[in-house]
């Protein structure tokens, strides 16, 4: 089976895939990172949300033999010394979160925004964030929480 | 069953791959089609082939009179090019129209051609502007018209087994000339367009000279309104004659019904009235 190395939230981590395995599968089965979710499994609805390279993917279409010697970050790595992450906080202070399926992958194409663009705009907000669905908050705390966030970092 | 995922370094060490496997090896770029269809059995492959770190894959260049655009360029690369955005606005904004953010990081304009979707954005803008598509096998490279590249839903003239495509190309927009490109879904992100348009104008002394209307999906391939580009060409640059245009289109245009876009009567009304707004905007009336 290939060998593929990549640094995962900011470790070097090695591991054995299927030549089609997907990253997602990759983080969740080998891994133990459970943090990022399977929803849809056809790229649609944005739960499997990580970040390869400074860019958003949706890990359940990307093929994990793409990550070699690529930087990816998950929803586990946000946190800093038991300190949660701005945009974490902003989530829970702006109830962000109801059923909390769709929080990782939301909350990493927030973090892909934010480190690109730390002041946007609320479309720019709602243009980041237009993959991932969520069915339980309306979308309104989401945006708010990642105003809020914006203005932290 | 995949057996082997391959990272060739050219193209040519990219053709020795897909002949290795005689056929049983797929090409996959940003893997956002293939890997669905892996999934779900609808293409089977011993051996993937992943052209995305071939350095002349990736990237946007000026070459003599044209743009050229890498196959494995994404999407995101595509709409953010300051080139495009200038001098071919309907391609940056189609591709950034397609799927979410994350499809488009990683999506490339060749695959989507490849894919063949009659709909598929880059497809139409790249059918208004009349570009071309550099198809390579070991025999050597031909560069495709993109009215020919097309043959039926989901097929194209690339034999999988054995070609890939190199690169995408046009002549940049002069200053005489504008572009547009308009989507109608029933929402703005990750949904398959009801209808999508785009089109290419250009004017001398306040007359129509040069009308590219493509649209999606009224046919199994990228549709060229062709007697609404009669109308525009030697009329004067006026609402009224995008009007005839916009008719003429409606009149040519055969969408049919379909459960996930609408019914044939409502996308046939829509047609007239995007390819209004696009002539409309491109125009600068």
């Amino acid at each position: 089976m290939p060998q593929v190395s990549f640094i995962l939230n900011g470790e070097w981590v090695s591991v054995e895939v299927e030549p089609c395995e997907t990253l997602a599968e990759v983080l969740r089965n080998k891994l133990g990172l459970t943090g990022t979710k399977i929803g849809c499994e056809e790229g649609e609805c944005g739960a499997c949300t990580v970040i390869v390279d400074g860019k958003a993917v949706t890990s359940c279409i990307y093929p994990a033999m793409k990550v070699e010697g690529a930087r990816v970050e998950t929803i586990e790595g946000l946190s800093k010394g038991g300190q949660l992450h701005p945009i974490q906080q902003a989530f829970i202070e702006h109830f962000a979160a109801q059923c909390g399926y769709c929080t990782p992958g939301f909350i990493m194409s927030a973090k892909a925004l934010l480190d690109k663009n730390p002041h946007p705009s609320e479309e720019e907000i709602k243009e980041a964030i237009a993959g991932n669905l969520c069915r339980c908050t309306g979308y309104y705390q989401i945006i708010e929480a990642i105003k809020a966030a914006a203005e932290k970092l | 069953m995949v057996e082997e995922y391959l990272f060739p370094s050219s193209v040519g060490e990219a053709l020795d791959c897909l002949e290795k496997y005689g056929g049983e090896a797929r090409i996959i770029a940003g893997g956002t089609d293939l890997v669905l269809q892996l999934k779900r059995g609808g293409v089977e492959a011993r051996a993937l082939v992943d052209i995305t770190r071939i350095p002349e894959l990736r990237g946007i260049r000026e070459e003599g009179d044209y743009i050229v655009v890498g196959a494995a360029t994404t999407h995101t690369e595509v709409a953010e090019s300051p080139l495009i955005q200038a001098k071919a606005k309907v391609l940056a904004m189609a591709c950034k129209s397609i799927g979410s953010l994350q499809i488009r990081n990683v999506g490339t304009i060749g695959g989507n051609l490849v894919n063949a979707m009659p709909a598929a954005d880059s497809a139409i803008a790249l059918t208004a502007l009349d570009a071309e598509v550099e198809v390579v096998s070991k025999e050597g490279s031909r560069w495709v018209p993109i009215s020919r590249f097309h043959q039926g839903v989901g097929r194209c003239c690339v034999d999988a087994t054995r070609e890939l495509v190199r690169a995408v190309r046009f002549k940049p927009l002069c200053d005489n000339e504008g572009s547009a490109f308009k989507r109608l879904a029933r929402r703005k992100a990750l949904i398959l367009p009801i209808l999508n348009v785009g089109v290419v104008v250009g004017w001398e002394d306040g007359h129509f000279t040069r009308a590219a209307i493509a649209i999606g999906p009224v046919a199994p391939v990228p549709f060229r309104a062709k007697k609404a580009e009669d109308v525009l060409i030697g009329a004067p640059v006026s609402r009224e004659s995008v009007e005839k245009a916009a008719w003429a289109a409606f009149e040519e245009a055969r969408p049919r019904s379909s459960l996930l876009r609408g019914s044939a009567e409502y996308r046939k009304e829509m047609v007239q009235v995007l390819v209004r707004r696009a002539l409309m905007e491109a125009a600068g009336i």
